[in-house]
């Protein structure tokens, strides 16, 4: 076969001609997809994309314009390029090329956003529970309206004030755990009536007989609400809230919601990334086997690839934590060999998947984990010692930082737990509940903040108190305990 | 099959979505702003004054909080790239407490932690610029007389170029010549067919045949009824109007004499251009006129008035005189007259006397406001607290309120200076 195309112009023609032979390809794969929609759009539209967060409607807030500066300062002065791409989860899934792009890299980012992203968009178990794909532009357009329709009746002012206060606890918005859906009417009803049913069926006369213990006087325990401490603040705060007025109410959903939406996003980063990045990689070189694509095509993808995988060691001044799509990309590749070619190590730290069918297992996992159980279950010693990882102890009570631990025999499997909790949504965000809520009293809220390890909030803990106060509308205090102990207090008062 | 994919193009959509957002980055930090751009003013020269320009902001005013770990306690992470420790290896803490190279967690943030730079287009620069600022005396009276043409909306016509097609209107105009036309048939058809079917009942086969061929016509002229004709189109209508425009004269007064050395034709020359780019803000159109003096007065152009040098003495009235006589001549009506003076306040003789009654008998009550502006030396700026032209000035700003007076000795105070005499109230 010729190849598709030659140099490194594009044109809509050519893009169509070049997603035909990925999807082909993918189709062989087996990887299944939303349709897709793709955008082409300028550097200045790539930029505003980013400033929303690469959703492609926001509601107005001067946060997103600090954002937007912020970007544009920096691409402007050379410090930052342009992603290539932003991929929306959205049913058909959205993918925005650059038009300044060569043919070469919008192949990559077909492959790479169109049907790398999509498809774990649609797979992976965190996005189908948390994530609703053809139901988030809607809303997002609703959110846009809703909040300027706020904007026009109560001032920018007003409104500006509620986002704020709801931006800093959007990190605490989110549910971790589903809720059960609340019963309805009818389900209701027929579990009193089985109840009742069951204590008729069950009903024994002698029972009254029995002398009764003297009923022992339990601690008045009914002031305490809520009766389990809340993790999700602005639920709470959404349903309980004694000052807010609806509307305001609803602006806290709206970005509960938007916080709930990243939820996910935040927890995959390295698969999600690791994911696209293993089948661009995989699909634009099976079209090179099949010479759809030409030598120099190759090379400017190569380039690309190679640029995006680089992972800088921890003393490079290029280092800024560990690439997700280095690992990511590793760790499928990894998983690839493992299936294909594994040696001993392999059969004996894998021996479920070690010699499997690699298609089957790969979409396994890219289904069944998140970033730390993916790491904790399929980092491999291989790749330990390929990255050079190592784990570096800093305790308060030590006058210096120890080494916990290297790639070597005694240290594989700490460094994989400890990399694996260092990508767990809990070891980022602190952990800050609602404990009460004093209903009957002064009203004031109290938040409890589980310290672990001796790691305090940071100052701006404060501001973040005062925002959810001007949200509460009455005193809210945060307990710091550590353990069962108490630590210290961080008393907001209502003014 | 769902459509599997599909391309858009969106590059002919809107690029300034975030336009907004960053006008309310602005505008929240507008305190902020205000005082970068104060700073940038005094040392910038004359001519990059109307530039856009990099702004500051310190970045923990404009932080958003969140719950986050700070620095203590017990904690491990895993960093690539490991060259030469093995397990049990001690590092000594690098200083700065805790996060330090080590913690790759927050390496991200080591870059230009104390301020956030940003740039400022022109347009966004001049509002800080004169924000709160207004023109003292703004008499809407003398708006009527100059005109400059406008392009505005007037209706439909029946003619026009296709580019200004009224589409829905011509739709509807299709429309309604449809229904009007197709109505009056169908009553005449109805009306033909019954009398063809009586004509079919008493037998008369010529009549019938003749009312069939007719209901034929009929129908063929129901189904050929244009969708659009010529007469259906409509277009948008554009005609000129003349509107009013705002218009001033500036008349920019400045001594020139020995006295005056180069700072301080430097600060007189800031002086004037923010008037000017002022001016030029507030009005349609802006006159303007650069006389300067020494012991007596011409006119002359921006550049040399700006650039030019000369020396000699120092006789204020004869720029005054000038003045009122080219307000005569050119201004006389339907202008908004402005002046500002610049000058180290030197005079001799009579001439600060006489020029304060000029300036009050005659140019004052011809202009809107009038501002005098003294500039003194660093050095001398203590000791002469009182020049001859201030004393004699001091007692035209008391009787008259178009009349403002302030001294000016650093750079720095133009701009301070400049707001105080056009501050929103304050006249």
């Amino acid at each position: 076969m010729s190849p598709i195309s030659h140099g490194s112009d594009w044109d809509f023609d050519l893009l169509e001609r070049y997603n035909t032979a990925i999807a082909r390809v993918a189709g062989e794969y087996k990887l299944d997809t939303y349709p897709n929609q793709i955008e082409v759009i300028t550097s200045e539209q790539m930029l505003d994309a980013y400033a929303s967060c690469g959703l492609p409607i926001g509601y107005p807030h001067w946060s997103y314009g600090k954002e937007f500066i912020r970007n544009e300062q920096a691409y402007r002065s050379g410090m930052q390029g342009l992603a290539y791409e932003i991929v929306i989860n959205s049913d058909p899934c959205i993918a925005y090329l650059m038009e300044e792009n060569t043919m070469a890299t919008q192949a990559l980012v077909i492959a790479h956003a169109s049907y790398g992203h999509n498809s774990f968009f649609k797979g992976n178990h965190l996005f189908r529970q948390w994530t609703d794909a053809d139901a988030i532009l809607d809303y997002l357009v609703f959110a846009r309206r809703y909040v300027m329709e706020c904007e026009e009746r109560h001032g920018e002012t007003a409104v500006e004030e509620v986002l704020d206060a709801c931006h800093s606890l959007m990190p605490h918005g989110v549910d971790r755990y589903r809720r059960p859906a609340a019963r309805t009417i009818k389900a209701e009803t027929e579990r009193l009536e089985a109840r009742e049913q069951h204590r008729e069926r069950s009903f024994n006369d002698l029972w009254r007989t029995v002398p009764e213990a003297p009923a022992e006087r339990k601690p008045a325990a009914s002031g305490v609400f809520p009766a389990d401490p809340q993790e999700n603040i602005l639920y709470f705060v959404e349903k309980h809230s004694p000052k807010l007025e609806p509307w305001q109410r609803e602006l806290v959903r709206i970005v509960r919601k938007l916080a709930q939406y990243f939820y996910p996003q935040a927890q995959t980063k390295v698969m999600n990334e690791g994911w696209a990045t293993f089948w661009h990689y995989t699909i634009l070189n099976r079209l090179h086997e099949r010479r759809l694509v030409d030598d120099g095509f190759m090379l400017e993808f190569l380039n690309s690839h190679t640029n995006v995988v680089y992972q800088p060691p921890f003393d490079s001044k290029y280092y800024s934590g560990i690439n997700p799509y280095a690992l990511g990309f590793a760790m499928f590749c990894d998983l690839r060999r493992i299936c294909e070619k594994p040696t001993d190590e392999d059969r004996s730290w894998f021996p479920d998947i070690a010699g499997s069918d690699w298609n089957k297992t790969l979409d396994f996992a890219m289904r069944n984990f998140k970033d730390e159980s993916f790491i904790a279950q399929y980092l491999s010693p291989k790749l330990i010692r390929e990255f050079h990882l190592f784990a570096l102890a800093d305790h308060t009570n030590e006058d210096a930082i120890v080494v916990d631990s290297i790639h070597d025999e005694r240290g594989y499997r700490r460094v994989r737990k400890l990399l694996a909790q260092q990508h767990a949504q809990e070891i980022r965000v602190p952990d800050v509940q609602v404990a009460r809520f004093d209903r009957d009293g002064d009203r004031s809220l109290t938040l409890r903040h589980q310290q672990r390890r001796g790691r305090p909030l940071t100052e701006a803990a404060a501001e973040v108190v005062k925002h959810l106060r001007r949200l509460w509308g009455f005193a809210v205090r945060v307990e710091t305990w550590e353990g069962d102990a108490r630590v210290g207090d961080l008393v907001e008062c209502a003014a | 099959m769902p459509l599997m994919f599909q391309l858009i193009d969106r590059r002919l959509n809107g690029r300034g979505k975030s336009a907004v957002n960053r006008e309310r980055f602005l505008r929240r930090y507008k305190a902020q702003i205000q005082g970068a751009v104060k700073e940038m003013i005094g040392e910038r020269s004359l001519t990059d004054m109307e530039r856009g320009g990099e702004v500051r902001v310190p970045r923990r005013d404009i932080s958003e909080p969140t719950f986050g770990f700070g620095h203590g306690g017990d904690r491990e992470f895993v960093l690539p790239g490991n060259r030469d420790y093995v397990a049990g290896d001690r590092i000594p803490r690098p200083d700065g407490g805790g996060g330090g190279s080590g913690s790759g967690n927050q390496g991200g943030e080591g870059d230009g932690q104390d301020a956030f730079a940003f740039s400022l287009s022109r347009e966004e620069f001049m509002q800080v610029f004169f924000d709160d600022l207004e023109l003292p005396n703004l008499m809407r009276t003398e708006l009527g007389r100059a005109e400059k043409p406008s392009n505005v909306r007037a209706g439909y016509a029946k003619s026009g170029t296709p580019a200004n097609l009224a589409l829905v209107r011509t739709l509807s105009q299709s429309l309604a010549r449809r229904i009007a036309l197709r109505g009056g048939l169908k009553r005449e058809i109805e009306g033909v067919e019954a009398r063809f079917e009586v004509a079919l009942a008493v037998g008369q086969a010529d009549e019938a045949a003749a009312l069939d061929s007719e209901l034929e016509r009929l129908a063929n002229r129901r189904t050929g009824l244009a969708f659009l004709e010529e007469r259906d189109l409509r277009y948008r209508n554009r005609v000129m109007r003349p509107e009013p425009v705002s218009r001033a004269a500036m008349f920019c007064l400045m001594d020139v004499s020995a006295s005056m050395d180069e700072d301080k034709k430097d600060l007189a020359k800031r002086f004037f251009t923010l008037l000017y780019l002022f001016l030029t803000r507030k009005y349609g159109e802006v006159d303007l006129v650069f006389i300067r003096h020494t012991d007596d007065a011409e006119e002359v152009d921006e550049d040399t008035f700006f650039h030019g040098t000369r020396t000699g003495g120092t006789v204020v009235l004869s720029a005054l005189e000038l003045a009122e006589k080219i307000r005569r001549e050119r201004y006389a009506s339907g202008w908004n007259v402005y002046a500002a003076q610049a000058s180290d306040g030197d005079a001799f003789g009579a001439d600060p006397a006489r020029s304060a009654r000029f300036l009050r008998e005659k140019l004052l009550p011809a202009t809107r406001y009038y501002t005098y502006l003294e500039l003194s030396g660093a050095c001398e700026s203590e000791s002469s607290l009182s020049t001859p032209l201030w004393s004699e000035f001091e007692r035209v700003a008391d009787a008259t309120r178009s009349f403002a007076m302030r001294r000016a000795t650093h750079r720095g105070e133009i701009y301070p200076v400049f707001r105080e005499l056009f501050r929103k109230g304050s006249h």
